[in-house]
Formats: C-alpha cells, structure tokens, sequence
C-alpha cells in the first residue's frame, strides 16, 4: 500500500503518578471532532489520561473506543467515571455522555488549563474549522468567531498538502522553513483552488518545500484575519492539531507580532480536556 | 459574552454579532425573523439567548439578502425588534 503522507499519529498517554488511584472524583471529556476524536479523563482537575486517534466514519464507536483506548492499563472502566461531557462536532454522537457542551467552552477551558489562566486569546485551528476565541481568567468564553464554512486554514487543508506533496503530515513545518528564501503565499483562501495552485507551481519548477512554505504562510495570514476580527489581547495560545505545525504557527507569531505560550499537554486534547472541566464542575453541582 | 456567527469567504464577511450579556433572551428577533435565522437557546453557561440557526449559520449572505435591499434600505426586522440592542450585523 502507498504511504499515507496525511495520517499523524494516535497514541494514548497516562499520568506515570497514577493519580487515579487517590483521585476523590474521576470525570471525563470526549471530543469528537470531524477528523480526530479524544477522551481525557480527569482526576479531581489534573489530568490522567488521554488518547487521540481518527474519528472515522462511525461517531458512537470512535467515541467509545476513544475513551477505552484512555482507560487502557488503568484498570478503570467507564463506570467509574462520574460524569462524562461530550463535545466537538459528534458531540450528540457519545453514547456515555451526561451532558453535551460546545467545543467552543470546552476549548476555552482547555486553554485555560493548558496555557495557564492568563491566556485570553485561544486559537482553535481543527480537522475543519478554525474558531476564535476570547476568554477571561477562569476559562469562560468573552467573545468567539467560528470560520466553519470553509476548510481553509484548517488540519484537513494540511492533510490534502500532506497528500499532494508526499510530505509526512509532522515534518511540514521543518520543512516549509528550509527554503531559500520565502515564497509568495498561495493567493486562494479555498483549499481546492490553493491545491490547484500548488500543482501550478510544482509544474513550473517550484521545489516542494517552497510550495509547503506558500501555504502555510497563507494559512497563517488566512486565520490572523478571522483573530484580527476578534481583537488580539495577550496572552496567545493555539489548540487544536495545527497548533503542532510549527509553519504555520511561527509565521502566525511572526504576523501577530505575539508568541503563543507553551502548552503543558498535547494542545490537540485541549477540547476534551475542557469538556472533563466541565463534567467536573457540573457533578459537584449536582452534588450539592 | 459577543458571540459571531456567519463566515468569511473569498466575496466577503458576513457575521452576526450578539452581546449575549445584554440579551435578555425574549425571542422578538427569533418571531419577526423571515427567514427564521434566529433562534433562542439554552448556551453552555445555562443562558437563555438568541442565536443564530446552525442551518443559516453557512449562507448568511442570502438568507439575510432580502432584508438588504441596495437602496431605501429599511431597518433590520432583527434590529428593530431587538429591545436591547444586541444584534449587530457586519456587512
């Protein structure tokens, strides 16, 4: 079979502490997203596990899978979580969830824990969309913008890149860097005209790396617009699987003039993290 | 909370803006919307507000087109209905 140049990588991850065997209360996220699904599960606010694979055409069954992937070798089951929030585009789609939030809040919330409280400015740059996002100390959403119409400026635009140019989806951004000088961005915003330029300039005699360079660089400009819309205000944070690519972030910083922060955890988990926030806090309401 | 909705593409902006803070969520924009943009919701913070439909969400442009008229435009229906004020329309 051919190389898949877009698929990234899945993996689980688990607290090497075990803090779920102390934990008072265990709650969990799953966001469910058009290209990748995650389950964080949460330990009295600290995180304990996660996983992130593709979502896959079956929503319920990636959701599920998800969180037992999460669980795995923890011996916990998903009983014993007590209350689970699902979010992201599948949201309805989890068949365990207690509640469904908006990933927009659990994104919010995610950053917040992930960037610390004095993010205010959270970029979610998705498998399809790209959102917005205005945020205070505790996490809570001040103002936000989705771009969900188009998939400019988002994972899936990157997959197609990936494709075209037979470049493995993480070595992007490495590679976008080593050019011999910094091309023109690729002047549409739509990723199937952006993918017809592109054949354009390899005919011509573009080398690749170029290529990959124009894009992201467009990539970056394309979402500083939706940001600038919203009014920029640091401190600055990416979620989401794009924040990973450092071509189009670094050209993001370079155009905002801002350096995001340094998230704790994978910045992909982000809405799942926010999500098991969410059921954390709503539980101990229910409690009282 | 200033919540968008709409989108950008290659012929322009087209976002509704509603200060969820001021709406006071009485659903007159909802009633007098012809094309049924708006709706009102329960949000994430358990906040009774208007927004806008998931379905109009990604054509924008058209299903607000009528109201539009190039000249003599009137006043937005959602505007005008809007006690508070909340509803603002970029383009």
């Amino acid at each position: 079979m051919a190389q898949e140049f877009w698929r990234w990588k899945e993996y689980n991850w688990r607290d090497p502490k075990e803090s779920w065997k102390t934990a008072k209360m265990l709650t969990a996220g799953v966001d469910v997203g058009s290209v990748s699904t995650q389950a964080a599960v949460m330990a009295d606010g600290e995180l304990c596990c996660f996983a992130s694979m593709r979502t896959g055409s079956d929503s319920p069954d990636s959701a599920r899978k998800s969180m037992e992937w999460a669980l795995k070798d923890t011996g916990l089951k998903v009983e014993d979580i007590r209350y689970v929030v699902g979010t992201g585009y599948g949201r309805v789609n989890v068949p365990f969830a207690n509640r469904t939030i908006t990933e927009i809040a659990c994104h919010a919330r995610g950053a917040n824990f992930m960037y610390g409280p004095t993010v205010r400015t959270v970029l979610d740059m998705g498998g399809q969309d790209c959102k917005a996002i205005r945020c205070d100390d505790k996490g809570k959403v001040s103002a936000f913008l989705m771009n969900d119409k188009c998939a400019a400026g988002t994972g899936r635009g990157m997959e197609v890149f990936a494709d075209l140019l037979s470049v493995p989806l993480e070595q992007i951004g490495d590679l976008s860097y080593q050019v011999a000088k910094e091309p023109q961005p690729v002047s549409s915003t739509c990723v199937v005209f952006a993918k017809t330029e592109a054949v354009g300039l390899l005919r011509k005699g573009w080398p690749k790396n170029d290529v990959l360079a124009a894009y992201c660089s467009a990539m970056a400009h394309r979402v500083y617009t939706l940001l600038e819309r919203l009014g920029v205000e640091g401190d600055f944070g990416i979620t989401g699987g794009i924040a990973k690519n450092s071509g189009v972030v670094k050209r993001l910083e370079r155009e905002m003039g801002l350096t995001p922060l340094t998230p704790r955890y994978d910045p992909q988990i982000a809405g799942a993290v926010g999500a098991a926030l969410f059921g954390r806090t709503l539980a101990q309401k229910e409690a009282a | 909370m200033i919540a968008n909705y709409g989108y950008k593409d290659g012929s322009g902006e087209y976002f509704i803006s509603i200060d969820t803070d001021g709406c006071n969520g009485c659903g007159d924009c909802a009633t007098c919307c012809p094309a049924h943009a708006l709706e009102i919701i329960v949000n994430d913070y358990d906040e009774k507000v208007a927004a806008v439909t998931d379905q109009e969400r990604r054509k924008l442009k058209y299903s607000c087109a009528p109201c539009k008229p190039v000249s003599n435009r009137p006043p937005l229906p959602c505007q005008a209905a809007c006690q508070p004020g909340v509803i603002v329309h970029s383009w």
